[in-house]
């Protein structure tokens, strides 16, 4: 196959906690459920720890998307830090929309250490979506930045 | 470059060498990340053998590393290993980074050229991010040497018991007014056919007079602060309306008490109590419960024939709920299991046709403490049944309820079959999907009751009917099953049926988990930290789980994790101390600006703010290590030990170093 007929192979960054997304990959392998294998994860000690700046840093470094996952809503091991990992997820998406970058690439996931095979299965569903979207093209200087529309957010 | 790094990639047998090509991982990082300060580069068959670690230490001595990179299985199995491995050879074990190349790639992909190149990414990561690790010391905190056992069933009995024999104390919370919890309703138990009551009430016994236990029935934990070894457990007692330190238990209040009150918890609805009651004559503490919804003095304002007739005067009907705290430096739950409620599979008939009882139901009037006194009768509490219809798997191994197998309803149906049988000499026919005896002395029961001439029959049964279609049929129930023995569909009349309902979590087993910040699974059952070599951890330190709590399981099994969780505690007691994770959170003062935004990020109230220097600080006690606050400050003034920016950055970039976007194939 050349190089032209290769289909486009997104590159994700996921970001997981320790205690529930991340065991929720482990959970995945050990049960060997297959997913796409176009993500790549960080852990985390929480979501919440989630600087803004990480996914920016990712974006910049030539990742195509990027996915935050943490604890469902009030099962967090530290109380409440994934929702502040989710308010910061809807400020990003906004943030990313004004330096054009198509919401879409940005994907929040609540997964428990339980949820294996939700957590492959909106890997493949995440990684199809990106697929779709093509390559992250940052605009050139001087280039107008046509912003997408901002999509109701419903995470 | 200062650092000196050793990359070791693991096959783990097939299961990592079988899709990632490891001898490729490990050559492309001695090559290509050498200007990363990768000094040494190898593969190996199973890293975390003591060869393995061998190799390792080796390295760090012979080659002065100052990092290791593992890239293996997931850190939550092997962190800790080579850590210590690290620490063996002098090197400070936060210096060592485990990447997992296993669960997150290996295990989960099929594309080996992908998976291989995922892998060289993972390493990459994991390289660049150690560059930026520190050596850290574990903190070392005390152990309070008291537990907390939440549950008062025989897992929980268990545990509270080899506790409190090893000289240590242990606070016993129970939500109902006596321990003893599902196996005291029991009447036999199975295979060898044991009064229930008798083999368990000694140890309640045991547990209402040790000196080392602190009983809080009727009592339920309201909060759970701080972390292992130094818990402060929040509990609310509620009103007994008694005071015990006056009752005598002679059971006068309940003899005088007017108000009938169905029991719908101990007897299962087959039997009455009055609204002051102890749930069954054994209960531990013997003092008994008003039950204030039920009792005439609190519905309309008169009655008190408990408080007239106290010879002790022990009734205090202004009683009202207490919270206590206690500190604790582990906590064991278990808090047992509730049973299907076959009800929800309206086609058996149960709540509808008088004679469908459930398990409880039928233990209950086995139990010669029962409503009946012993004698299994029908409904109306006269006529013996001549025969009778056992339903296996009633909310178990169907997807539609729940997909897993209770574990225990096969052997209680037998033991039903073998009771109506020796006490009726009924014809006894057993409704199987598949029979499971696999324990000690079950298969030799089930064997036994072959040749006692119960009929089994095998086959899920699809209707329990009173709707007659032959004369033989009417005023019976009527069980419609396919015999997939001689495939073809039956209809057998009985005058009794008894659904073997499935056990499943607790109706609140989310709230209680919340609780105390452990997970559920799917099915809501508590999750151990590994489900073969650590049964009774949770993932939370500090918290062990025992009994149904995880997982159906029969009494031999509940009894055994009791005490393999006040094992794994005394372990912990002993100690004295612990060493927990030092990632924590710290606050550069000199770039601090107070502004107070971290403050109220923290859920632990860790952040204090001095008031006389405008600047916040961290209480590393009781700092635990989330991160949030790093990630909030505007100044950048907090660091996260262990999860730094640096780290997190620099591990981004050693993801992205390999792109697979623009190459399928790695790049050489």
């Amino acid at each position: 196959m050349t190089e032209e007929t290769k289909p486009f192979e997104p590159v994700i960054i996921g970001f997981t906690c320790n205690w529930c997304s991340y065991r929720a990959a482990d959970m995945a392998g050990t049960a060997r459920i297959k997913y796409a294998p176009n993500i790549r994860l960080i852990r985390l000690m929480c979501s919440g720890r989630l600087d803004p700046t990480f996914v920016f840093k990712a974006f910049a470094g030539g990742a195509d998307a990027v996915l935050i996952s943490g604890c469902h809503p009030g099962d967090c091991h530290y109380v409440e830090q994934n929702y502040k990992a989710m308010r910061r997820f809807h400020l990003l998406k906004r943030v990313l929309v004004q330096m054009g970058v198509e919401p879409g690439r940005l994907k929040l996931l609540w997964a428990s250490a339980a949820e294996g095979a939700i957590f492959a299965a909106e890997i493949n569903k995440f990684v199809e979506e990106v697929r779709a979207l093509g390559p992250l093209n940052w605009a050139q200087p001087g280039e107008q930045v046509s912003t997408p529309i901002m999509e109701e957010v419903t995470a | 470059m200062s650092e000196r790094i050793g990359v070791y990639v693991c096959h783990c047998g097939t299961n990592i060498a079988g899709i990632v090509d490891v001898a490729d991982v490990s050559k492309w990082a001695g090559e290509k990340l050498a200007d990363k300060g990768v000094v040494i580069a190898r593969d190996y068959k199973f890293m975390c053998s003591s060869l393995g670690q061998e190799l390792i230490q080796k390295d760090i001595k012979e080659q002065k590393l100052t990092r290791v990179v593992v890239a293996a299985c997931s850190p939550h199995l092997h962190e800790k290993t080579f850590r210590n491995a690290c620490k063996g050879a002098g090197l400070n074990p936060y210096l060592c980074e485990l990447v997992s190349i296993r669960e997150q790639d290996s295990w989960v992909h099929t594309d080996k050229v992908a998976a291989t190149a995922k892998a060289k990414a993972i390493v990459s990561g994991g390289v660049a991010r150690v560059i930026h690790h520190e050596a850290l010391e574990p903190l070392r905190v005390p152990i309070h040497p008291d537990t907390l056992v939440v549950g008062g069933g025989i897992a929980g009995i268990q545990a509270a018991l080899e506790i409190a024999d090893a000289g240590f104390r242990v606070y016993l919370v129970e939500r109902e007014p006596s321990i003893g919890g599902h196996m005291a309703q029991f009447d036999k138990t199975f295979p060898t056919l044991d009064c229930s009551a008798c083999i368990l009430t000694p140890k309640m016994v045991d547990v209402g007079n040790h000196p080392n236990i602190t009983l809080l029935t009727w009592s339920e934990v309201q909060k759970v602060d701080g972390y292992v070894g130094n818990f402060a457990v929040t509990i609310k007692k509620k009103p007994r309306y008694i005071k015990t330190e006056d009752c005598t238990g002679c059971g006068i209040c309940w003899e005088k008490c007017p108000k009938k009150v169905i029991d719908n918890v101990f007897e299962a609805g087959m039997g009455n109590r009055k609204a002051v009651y102890v749930p069954f004559p054994q209960a531990v503490p013997k003092y008994p419960v008003i039950d204030d919804v039920n009792c005439t003095y609190y519905l309309k304002g008169t009655c008190k024939a408990c408080e007239k007739f106290c010879p002790t005067n022990a009734i205090d009907f202004n009683q009202k709920a207490e919270e206590i705290t206690v500190q604790v430096g582990n906590i064991i739950l278990a808090t047992g299991y509730d049973l299907f409620d076959a009800r929800r599979i309206p086609q058996y008939g149960y709540g509808k046709l008088a004679n469908v009882f459930t398990n409880l139901e039928f233990e209950r009037l086995c139990n010669a403490a029962g409503p009946t006194g012993g004698n299994i009768v029908l409904r109306d509490g006269k006529t013996a049944p001549k025969t009778v219809g056992i339903v296996h798997c009633v909310g178990s191994r169907d997807k539609n309820y729940n997909a897993y197998c209770s574990a225990i309803c096969c052997m209680q149906s037998l033991k039903f079959a073998h009771l109506v049988r020796e006490r009726t000499g009924a014809e006894v026919y057993n409704f199987y999907i598949d029979i499971r005896t696999p324990s000690k002395g079950y298969e030799e029961f089930y064997q036994r009751l072959l040749e006692e001439g119960t009929r089994f029959v095998r086959g899920k049964v699809a209707e329990v009917t009173s709707v007659a279609r032959i004369p033989e049929e009417e005023g019976k129930l009527i069980i419609q099953v396919e015999d997939t023995l001689i495939g073809k569909q039956r209809r057998i009349p009985v005058d009794m049926v008894v659904l073997s309902s499935g056990m499943q979590s607790r109706h609140d087993s989310k709230d209680v988990a919340k609780l105390f910040g452990i997970s559920c699974s799917a099915d809501n059952w508590f999750i151990e930290r590994h489900p073969k070599l650590d049964p009774v951890a949770t993932m939370t330190d500090g918290i062990y789980i025992a009994g149904c709590v995880q997982g159906p399981k029969d009494i031999p099994a509940s009894v055994v994790q009791g005490a393999a969780a006040a094992a794994r505690v005394l372990g912990k007691i002993q100690q004295k101390e612990i060493a927990l994770e030092p990632v924590r959170a710290t606050i550069n003062q000199d770039q601090c600006s107070g502004c107070r935004i971290c403050n109220n990020l923290c859920p632990f109230n860790a952040i204090l703010f001095h008031e006389d220097k405008m600047v916040s600080e961290v209480n590393p006690a009781l700092c635990q290590g989330c991160g949030t606050c790093v990630a909030g400050c505007p100044a950048g003034a907090i660091s996260g030990t262990g999860f730094s920016n640096e780290q997190i950055l620099s591990q981004i970039d050693g993801l992205l170093l390999l792109n697979i976007s623009h190459a399928a194939v790695p790049v050489e």
